[in-house]
């Protein structure tokens, strides 16, 4: 069967060696790109968030493509994102399409529903639950490897002595972990990898400002979505730490990482889970501020209501810990220049910032 | 005498003004860019040129604005900045401890906090431009007001009409049901200016601590409707600076000296680019799925600059 998945940043890579394994072919869709975006504000509701209408255009392009069957990640809480699988269901079953979208939601909320799912996958491929257990593993591995190889280019970065270098290794090294299929290869590439990174020549007397990144889930991991946040913060010297990682995602909804510091760093605010990564992004801000950061940078889709009121909560946040917290919405835009305006402007006031705290301005 | 140039390059207007050494302001003009950045520079260059004569020289050069980086390819800026930092850097220079800074231009309004004349905070209005001077030069228009009598219309009003100021779709036909149940003139403008600023404050301004002195700059400073709306809604005195309309070129200025004087040259190009052809083209790139929009910007026949490309594949010539 011909497989299909979202796009969420570089994960894509791992779910494709899944699919593979699985005895499937996978169908990575086209890059994202502005015709993603006429397709998916075309065929959902207006009000609809940025995320929505990128996922359903990806979809589009997919089913274009000959996918039989795509499988997505759900939500949870009071958030629509929890109804979104069925929400783009519906609408591809309006336009025509019969291809199937299976949703995978936490196997904590309803194991059988889970294991269900995975059977239906399995099953007609003919292939064994051990075996799924080995190559989800495995894929689980790689996943890793590239959060971990992103983490590490958004640390050099900053430091390049040449502007765009990193960027460039870092689509050498995604081509590397591509490559890798075996367990055993999958560790050469972490070598490699790593080894690819640090080799770039680098100044490290630079004195670099320090941002976090909090934000809705999607448009904090998908650089199509937030016009390349990071590259762009890290190309004017600014070394960027992202509060969300997929490989830290999935491990929490698979119970082996408990977010409970997170959670209690914010409950001074707030002790109410109120949808989508809201409660996430005020106590990160807290937990940033007490790391030393310089500021923090909010990202969420227009009209998206948990990032609506974490906006409100972190102006308090915000003062009590002296941390300058930058919201952007992002929408259906693909011009950047009001971005850049206001990333230079938030990085001059972080400068002038440090330079009094540092004492060499008074 | 040696004077520093700031261009302040935005969608609705083109700045241009020449500082001394001590933020005195030789000259300033203020023209509308109606859609042509470069020929509103070149023209802008050709008048200062003009006004200066040969007592000053240009010691440096400095940019802000929406096209920044297209006007400092042409002049030869040594500084190249966002409008917040220029607009906060000119306000601090010309109101003495200024801590608020409400700034309202063609396309977009921002708000910044400067507490020691540091910037601590800042905002801009997001996705959407309604209650910004475009707006307003747009329902002056539909009036057939002149701009510039707008605000002198709305400080005559006796009972100001509520309008919805969300949204200026909302608000335009708020405005036209208003007018046709028969309010009078006056009182829908006053409840105009008034719904801007309840706008402003309540998504700009959101959850900003506004402390006195405000200074109100940008285009729309100059109406003096929005000017004791604002007064009414804080509470407070807003001060509108003497040059109010080019407040982010004087920024720039003061930014470029600054510059100019830690490095000790400048880059600027002369009076001359003021003849020079410049043209400007667009392509799309078709290396990838992104199908970048580039632009080319031509002097004579030669590409000087490129950007719009995701990848910087183009950006350097």
């Amino acid at each position: 069967m011909k497989i299909a998945f979202p796009y969420m940043g570089t994960s894509h890579i791992a779910f494709k060696m899944l699919i593979r394994d699985l005895g499937h072919e996978p169908m990575v869709p086209p890059k994202l790109s502005k015709k993603t975006l006429t397709y998916g504000t075309q065929h959902s509701p207006e009000f609809a968030c940025l995320p929505f209408k990128i996922l359903l255009g990806s979809y589009l392009e997919a089913i274009e493509q000959g996918a039989e069957l795509i499988i997505t990640s759900g939500g949870s809480g009071p958030c629509r994102a929890g109804y979104y699988g069925v929400l783009h269901q519906k609408i591809l079953q309006d336009l025509g399409y019969d291809t199937k979208i299976i949703v995978m939601e936490s196997p904590y909320r309803n194991p059988f529903d889970f294991l269900g799912k995975i059977k239906s996958v399995i099953s007609c491929s003919g292939v064994s639950w051990w075996t799924f257990i080995k190559v989800f593993y495995k894929a689980w591995e790689k996943l890793k490897l590239l959060d971990e190889t992103e983490f590490l280019s958004h640390q050099i970065r900053p430091f390049e002595c040449l502007r765009g270098e990193t960027t460039k290794v870092f689509k050498e090294c995604l081509n590397v972990i591509d490559e890798s299929q075996t367990t055993e290869q999958i560790r050469e590439a972490r070598k490699l990898t790593q080894e690819l990174l640090n080799n770039i020549s680098q100044d490290h007397t630079r004195k670099v400002l320090k941002i976090g990144i909090i934000g809705e889930i999607y448009v904090v991991l998908e650089p199509f979505a937030n016009h390349d946040l990071e590259v762009t913060l890290g190309e004017m010297g600014v070394l960027t730490h992202r509060s969300i990682y997929l490989s830290d995602w999935t491990r929490e909804s698979t119970g082996y990482e408990s977010k409970k510091n997170i959670i209690k760093a914010a409950s001074p605010y707030i002790n109410e889970l109120f949808g989508g990564h809201g409660i996430y992004s005020v106590g990160h801000t807290v937990l940033y501020s007490q790391k030393g950061f310089d500021g923090v940078v909010q990202l969420a889709p227009f009209t998206c209501i948990p990032e609506i009121v974490a906006k409100t909560i972190l102006a308090k946040v915000s003062n009590d810990f002296a941390i300058p917290v930058l919201t952007v919405f992002l929408d259906e835009q693909t011009g950047k220049a009001g971005l850049q305006t206001r990333l230079e402007a938030f990085v001059d006031l972080l400068g002038q910032k440090r330079a009094i705290q540092e004492g060499v301005v008074t | 005498m040696i004077g520093y140039l700031g261009l302040d390059v935005g969608s609705v207007s083109t700045n241009l003004v020449v500082i001394d050494d001590y933020n005195e302001v030789l000259i300033n003009l203020y023209i509308r860019t109606r859609g042509q950045p470069i020929k509103a520079v070149q023209d802008g260059l050709k008048h200062v040129a003009m006004e200066l004569g040969n007592s000053i020289t240009i010691g440096g050069v400095g940019t802000t604005g929406s096209a920044r980086h297209l006007t400092s390819i042409i002049t030869g800026a040594d500084t190249v900045k966002n409008e917040i930092t220029a607009h906060a850097m000119a306000a601090s220079a010309m109101v003495p401890g200024v801590q608020t800074v409400l700034e309202i231009g063609g396309q977009d309004s921002k708000i910044i906090l400067l507490r020691h004349g540091i910037v601590t905070d800042f905002a801009m209005n997001t996705v959407c431009a309604a209650g910004t001077g475009s707006f307003l030069d747009q329902q002056a228009s539909r009036l057939n007001i002149p701009i510039e009598d707008f605000g002198g219309i709305a400080l005559k009003a006796v009972s100001p009409v509520r309008i919805a100021g969300r949204c200026s779709v909302f608000a335009e036909s708020d405005m036209i049901h208003k007018q046709q149940l028969g309010h009078n003139l006056e009182d829908i403008i006053a409840g105009l200016c008034e719904a801007l600023v309840r706008n402003y404050l309540n998504n700009v301004g959101k959850g900003k601590q506004i402390k006195e002195p405000v200074s109100f700059q940008g285009g729309v400073a100059a109406n003096v409707g929005i000017k004791a709306a604002f007064e009414q809604a804080l509470g407070m005195k807003v001060i509108i600076p003497r040059y109010f309309n080019v407040m982010g070129a004087i920024g720039a200025a003061i930014l470029a000296r600054e510059k100019v004087r830690r490095v000790n040259t400048t880059n600027f190009k002369g009076f001359d680019a003021s003849e020079f052809k410049y043209k400007a083209g667009s392509f799309e790139c078709k290396g990838c799925s992104n199908l970048c929009e580039v632009i080319e910007i031509f002097h004579d026949c030669n590409v000087i600059a490129r950007w719009g490309d995701r990848c910087g594949k183009w950006e350097s010539v």
